[in-house]
């Protein structure tokens, strides 16, 4: 059981359902994703994930990519995102949930990322480019732990895999709402309420929905049918405003797009 | 390691079912690519058992490339070594002038076997975006060529000919706008297009199947060789010699030797300019096992796992990572690997263009430079044979720029 499991417990005690931005981590630097974290759960989010940059992530449209991009540039090392998450930790009420290539978490050796990312209160990670096929050692690595191994299930998974993937994930299930990258989308796919509906009556796992949502009429639409909503680049976008414009104005204008966003939740 | 004893792991049984070559292999991708990816398998396990797939690929590859390629015996060049006999197995001669044909048009027959009409590719030198257009021009396919900013300017005239054969060429401006880049960008493509389009990758690297298939569909090079050698030699080589940059030449020459244990096989890298980090694109001689581009193989990564800048005169072979059953051979000991910098490779373009009258692609020409130097030093009764993988023309602007000579 990791806080993941705690805050869903909570929420579905009380009918609620999750709001988890996604931030970059060390874009502009740390010490704004820091502030941002902050900001984020003081205006109603539930989680939040922590995008680990990366050189090559394959699954992110340009706004993720470029935000990484500028982080690797300021030479943003792993050890200083754990160390920011470390010290921010007494002030961060909600689960923090790294996404991180597994690039990444194999060359620090999956054990010792899992071992330093749980000292610095982080409670799980979302590997987006490891399928739940070569996922069983780092599986089993996190059930030791009591860090959460969210899988996802996208558009193309055929069913009964969704459920093999299903029973391996922990935490919540991430389902990619379209076939495709990360981006801001103007409207979802027509079959995603069904899918979603569908995965839902299979699973007692929490189910939260990613990728392309950024508007309010978004949230309406799944809050019914999701356990909780994912909103990256819309974030991202915004908060990538802090390299040129002051500071304390870019974070209240995150803040009030996310208190829009956690009042469409409903 | 001790190479006379782990041989005997450097099966040619790999990969198995998840894709694995000993360690190396499998798949690191999302879970958005992994229905194409199972799809693409028995697409392909039930073309390998129809003959019709076999008949027609042969055909192709007969009428339409040209194959098989000859093994010449430079005999000038091998005279000015003064040692071992060198042989060029001629890839050079195929129709768009490399090896990468041989692939494409495999994986255009599988597209059609898939019911799929459009096609995605990344490539570097520009050759591999070159036979993909080519047969996709063949057969009616829609053609997205993804390419670095920087390839786009040393290869400009392979650009051309993929426009004028159809093709769109989109400009990779991301990162360090090169190989590594383009393929960064087709997989985000394939992303958002799986449902109705295949990648055709260039090199026997990313998730699995492509490092098994495009290695099958290359091993024509070598299968041909070792029938050529028994013919012409009356024996087989004593030494292999093929370039490295993803690895599918090589792949394709070296897999028909590998159970002959006697044959000593040597891959050679792009070393650069220096062994600095950044100045060379040599990751089986510098890099570590890690993850790129969906494949657990040797990669120069930093210490974070971030994919390091690499460096080579050669666009198709300036990429920091390599197929995985490359890293299997390493690490059993079947195949040994070095690396030819820039400058070796220069000398030996020029040395094969006087010699022979054959001007090799700058990838080629790391392999001409390391077989130059073991035919040196050994005797004139062994025989070395060189995988010609590609011709020069598209080099010959950037050699000239690097002289300080103007051409058009
Ligand atoms: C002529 C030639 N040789 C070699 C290569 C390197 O690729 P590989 O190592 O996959 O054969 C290229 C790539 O563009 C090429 O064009």
């Amino acid at each position: 059981m990791s806080a993941i499991d705690d805050v869903f417990r909570e929420l579905r005690a009380g009918g609620r359902k999750a709001f988890m931005p996604f931030v970059t981590a060390g874009d502009p630097d740390l010490e704004f994703t820091a502030l941002v974290l902050v900001e984020l759960a003081r205006r109603g989010a539930n989680l939040c994930e922590l995008g680990i940059p990366y050189s090559d992530p394959i699954a992110d449209g340009p706004v993720i990519q470029a935000s990484y991009t500028r982080a690797l540039a300021r030479r943003v090392k792993l050890a200083q995102i754990f160390e920011m998450v470390g010290r921010e930790r007494a002030r961060l009420p909600i689960p923090i949930v790294t996404m991180v290539s597994y690039a990444i978490a194999l060359r620090h050796g999956p054990a010792d990322y899992v071992r330093e990312a749980k000292a610095a209160g982080i409670a799980g990670m979302i590997v987006p480019d490891l399928p739940a096929d070569e996922s069983e050692q780092l599986a089993g690595i996190c059930r030791g732990e009591d860090f959460s191994l969210v899988q996802l299930v996208a558009p193309t998974t055929p069913r009964e895999r969704a459920l093999r993937i299903a029973r391996t994930s922990s935490g919540f299930l991430y389902y990619v709402s379209v076939t495709g990258i990360t981006g801001e989308r103007a409207a979802l796919p027509q079959d995603l309420l069904d899918n979603v509906r569908w995965l839902r009556e299979q699973t007692e796992l929490p189910i939260c929905v990613g990728f392309g949502i950024s508007r309010p009429e978004h949230v309406r639409a799944l809050a019914p049918v999701a356990d909780g909503l994912i909103v990256g680049s819309a974030i991202v976008r915004r908060v990538a405003e802090a390299a040129t414009r002051p500071r304390g104005q870019v974070l209240r204008e995150v803040g009030d797009y996310v208190a829009e966003l956690v009042g469409a939740l409903g | 390691m001790s190479s006379t004893t782990s041989h005997s792991s450097a099966t040619t049984d790999v990969p198995d079912a998840a894709g694995r070559f000993g360690a190396f292999g499998g798949r690191y991708v999302p879970e958005t690519l992994m229905r194409a990816l199972d799809e693409l398998v028995v697409a392909y396990d039930e073309a390998k058992k129809d003959e019709r797939f076999a008949a027609e690929l042969d055909e192709l590859l007969r009428n339409y490339v040209g194959r098989p390629s000859p093994l010449y015996y430079a005999k000038r060049l091998s005279e000015q070594c003064g040692g071992a006999e060198i042989y060029l197995k001629r890839e050079d001669l195929n129709h768009t002038g490399a090896h990468k044909i041989n692939n494409t048009l495999g994986q255009a027959l599988l597209t059609l076997r898939m019911g799929k009409r459009r096609v995605i590719a990344e490539t570097g030198a520009g050759q591999h975006g070159v036979a993909t257009a080519t047969a996709c021009a063949r057969f009616g396919l829609t053609c997205v060529v993804y390419m670095g900013e920087e390839d786009i300017r040393r290869q400009k005239l392979n650009v051309f000919n993929m426009r004028i054969l159809g093709a769109e060429v989109r400009p990779v401006t991301s990162g360090s706008r090169t190989l590594r880049d383009a393929i960064n960008e087709a997989m985000r493509d394939w992303m958002a297009s799986v449902e109705t389009t295949h990648y055709i990758l260039g090199s026997v690297v990313g998730p699995h199947p492509f490092p098994l298939i495009v290695r099958d569909f290359q091993s024509v090079i070598g299968r041909e060789t070792v029938l050529q050698c028994r013919r012409q030699l009356g024996r087989l080589p004593n030494l292999v010699v093929a370039c490295v940059g993803g690895g599918s030449n090589s792949a394709g020459m070296f897999y028909p030797f590998i159970e002959h244990e006697k044959v000593e096989l040597l891959g050679v890298e792009a070393g650069g300019r220096s062994s600095q980090p950044g100045d060379h694109a040599s990751p089986l001689s510098f890099g570590a096992p890690g993850v790129l581009h969906g494949s657990f193989s040797y990669v120069m990564q930093d210490e974070d796992g971030q994919t390091s800048d690499v460096h080579s005169i050669s666009a198709g072979l300036d990429y920091p990572g390599v197929g995985p059953e490359h890293s299997f051979w390493k690490d059993s000991g079947r195949v040994r690997y070095t690396f030819a910098r820039d400058d070796e490779a220069l000398s030996a373009f020029d040395a094969l263009a006087r010699s022979e009258g054959i001007l090799p692609a700058l990838e080629s020409a790391h392999a001409v430079a390391k077989a130059i130097e073991a035919a040196r030093g050994r005797p004139r009764d062994e025989a070395i044979v060189v995988c010609l993988s590609g011709r020069g023309d598209k080099d010959a602007y950037e050699v000239a720029r690097l002289r300080g000579e103007a051409i058009a």
